[in-house]
């Protein structure tokens, strides 16, 4: 397995000249979890998709992103699309949308497994079907003749982990993966994140402003606001010994949050999951 | 899907039924009476009250409202019209020819606009915002607004007389359709490539081609399936365009002699010929009812979850 790093990672947008990314660094070590939070517009989502180099053409992007070594941002389009999915994999925000809705979602892992691997239609299913009961989606077969409409956003979101660990990338990019699922969904989507990992042995990009997911998922955790890394560090310390002022509020409000939760509850001490 | 199409048949019926019986009415709200223009038309030289009496009677009009409406329904679903008035022959074995002629003319116009405007739709997509894109759009601009008449003058006068390469009218070769067509599809195309346009822009920041991408899948399967699901915005409209077409060829089959149901409905107005016009009314109307259902039916194919509405 590969590490990344971002070195200097700037993105500005050409229209209005606004630099929305300034001048980002991190390294992901082979196997790790680093976490990106703040709160929207922090630039979070653009740094995910820089790394696969997947944003629209009216931003500029400087910065070097070394995978393995190899600057992707050297790369051609042909080799980039390469790639993309087979050593990168992303995984996005909102299920319901992410497949193409006329079609069942079986089409689209067809197609993108027949673009890495030349691989049977039978061994394909045979393979996502095995991936997918992993993730506990029963019935496979069925939910690859699904159209979106007919799935519900965790299993959609499931169904791209399942895929993500049939492609066995190095790293897996997961731009608020579960943002848009209820509480219970939420909690069984990051624990095939978990599992996702344990599995493949990938490196993960966790973006999330659920600071219980994140302290779950992360080793390490990149703080951004207004477009900055304002901190990182070992997951561990930055809850426990928070330097930045906007760090120590994320932390208060969430603490904040639990004793108002606990309160209602009527319980003095719940477990922050 | 099949249980959507009887469903989707089913509710065309009562709409048709409702069709007729208006086209029934409002033929006898007219203040003509048919017996005297049937009286006309042959040129009868003095008419008296004995002879409009008789040729009502003659007429069935005589007999109770309803049951002339169901009487004239019956015939209708055999195709049988009754006779004109003017020209004295059943008036299917008029608008028969006449419908196919501009049938012939509107699906020609129709596959034309669709491939125009899936071209320059794509096309203007694609490069949104760059010169391609602004000078497709600017020209159409220009000739969406023009009027047919004068669009179909130019072009007589420039490939027919000019060039000598077309025929100015009539309905003779395959050649004969290049002109009417173009004229058509040009007003259409117009503005259906906008929608495709823009409904392609709209799919194409949709999340799904994001994470097409993501998963290394190139720019031709993306851009196929955000047409996909791009035309079935299109696809009712493009359903609607047909019987749209059907009934508004009038000014270019007047001008282009074309002999179709425009120049025939205009000739029927002008003398009068109740029987033909009340065919053709409802001709089209079971046209739109149709074509509608039809579109409703392909839109149901592409996107699957409009089978479950109705």
């Amino acid at each position: 397995m590969n590490s990344l790093e971002v070195s200097n990672l700037k993105i500005g947008d050409d229209a209005t000249g606004r630099a929305l990314v300034r001048n980002s660094s991190f390294l992901v070590e082979p196997g790790s979890c680093t976490a990106i939070v703040g709160e929207s517009g922090s630039g979070k989502s653009l740094t995910c998709r820089a790394i696969l180099r997947l944003n629209p053409a009216g931003l500029r992007q400087s910065g070097s992103i070394a995978l393995g070594g190899v600057d992707l941002t050297k790369l051609s389009e042909r080799e980039m699309r390469k790639i993309r999915g087979r050593r990168l994999c992303l995984i996005v925000q909102n299920g319901m949308r992410a497949f193409d809705p006329s079609s069942v979602v079986g089409v689209h892992l067809r197609e993108t497994l027949n673009r890495h691997f030349g691989w049977s239609r039978a061994e394909m299913t045979a393979r996502m079907g095995k991936a997918m009961e992993s993730v506990r989606l029963k019935d496979p077969v069925a939910v690859m003749n699904s159209f979106p409409h007919q799935l519900s956003g965790g299993m959609l979101q499931r169904i791209m982990i399942a895929l993500a660990l049939v492609l066995e990338p190095d790293i897996v990019v997961a731009d608020e993966p579960t943002t848009a699922l209820d509480t219970v969904s939420q909690y069984e989507v990051v624990e095939q994140f978990a599992s996702l990992r344990a599995r493949i042995g990938c490196s993960m990009i966790f973006v999330s402003h659920d600071l219980g997911v994140v302290r779950r998922l992360a080793d390490e955790i990149l703080v951004m606001r207004d477009g900055e890394i304002v901190e990182s560090g070992p997951t561990r310390k930055i809850f426990s010994e928070p330097r930045h002022a906007y760090t120590r509020h994320l932390i208060s409000a969430k603490e904040a949050l639990n004793r108002r939760f606990n309160h209602v509850m009527g319980g003095d001490d719940v477990v922050d999951r | 899907m099949g249980a959507y199409i009887v469903r989707r048949a089913l509710i065309a019926i009562p709409l048709l039924a409702m069709i007729s019986f208006a086209a029934f009415v409002f033929q006898h709200l007219s203040p003509l009476d048919p017996a005297e223009v049937v009286l006309h038309s042959q040129g009868v030289p003095k008419i008296t009250d004995e002879l409009i009496a008789e040729t009502r009677a003659e007429l069935g009009m005589d007999r109770p409202f309803l049951i002339r409406y169901l009487d004239w329904l019956v015939s209708c679903l055999q195709l049988d019209f009754g006779k004109s008035y003017v020209a004295n022959q059943p008036v299917w074995s008029l608008l028969g020819p006449a419908l196919l002629n501009t049938l012939k003319l509107t699906l020609v116009s129709v596959a034309a606009i669709l491939a125009l405007s899936v071209a320059l739709g794509v096309a203007c997509a694609l490069k949104a915002g760059r010169w391609l894109d602004k000078s497709i759009r600017g020209l159409s601009f220009v000739l969406t607004s023009a009027p047919s008449y004068w669009l179909a003058a130019l072009m007589v006068w420039y490939f027919s007389v000019k060039l000598d390469l077309l025929p100015t009218s009539g309905m003779d070769s395959a050649r004969s359709y290049v002109l009417p067509v173009a004229v058509i599809a040009i007003g259409y195309a117009g503005i259906y490539f906008r929608v495709i346009r823009s409904s392609m822009l709209g799919n194409l920041n949709e999340d799904y081609v994001l994470y097409g991408r993501a998963c290394g899948l190139p720019e031709s399967t993306l851009v196929r399936r955000v047409l996909k699901n791009s035309l079935q915005v299109a696809i009712s409209i493009f359903g609607m365009a047909i019987p749209t077409i059907l009934g508004s060829t009038v000014v270019v089959e007047n001008l282009f002699a074309w002999p179709g149901l425009g120049t025939l409905s205009v000739r029927s107005v002008l003398s009068r010929d109740f029987p033909v016009i009340q065919a053709y009314v409802l001709v089209l109307a079971a046209a739109f009812v149709l074509f509608n259902a039809v579109s409703d039916i392909a839109s149901a194919a592409v996107n699957p979850k409009l089978r479950n509405d109705l």
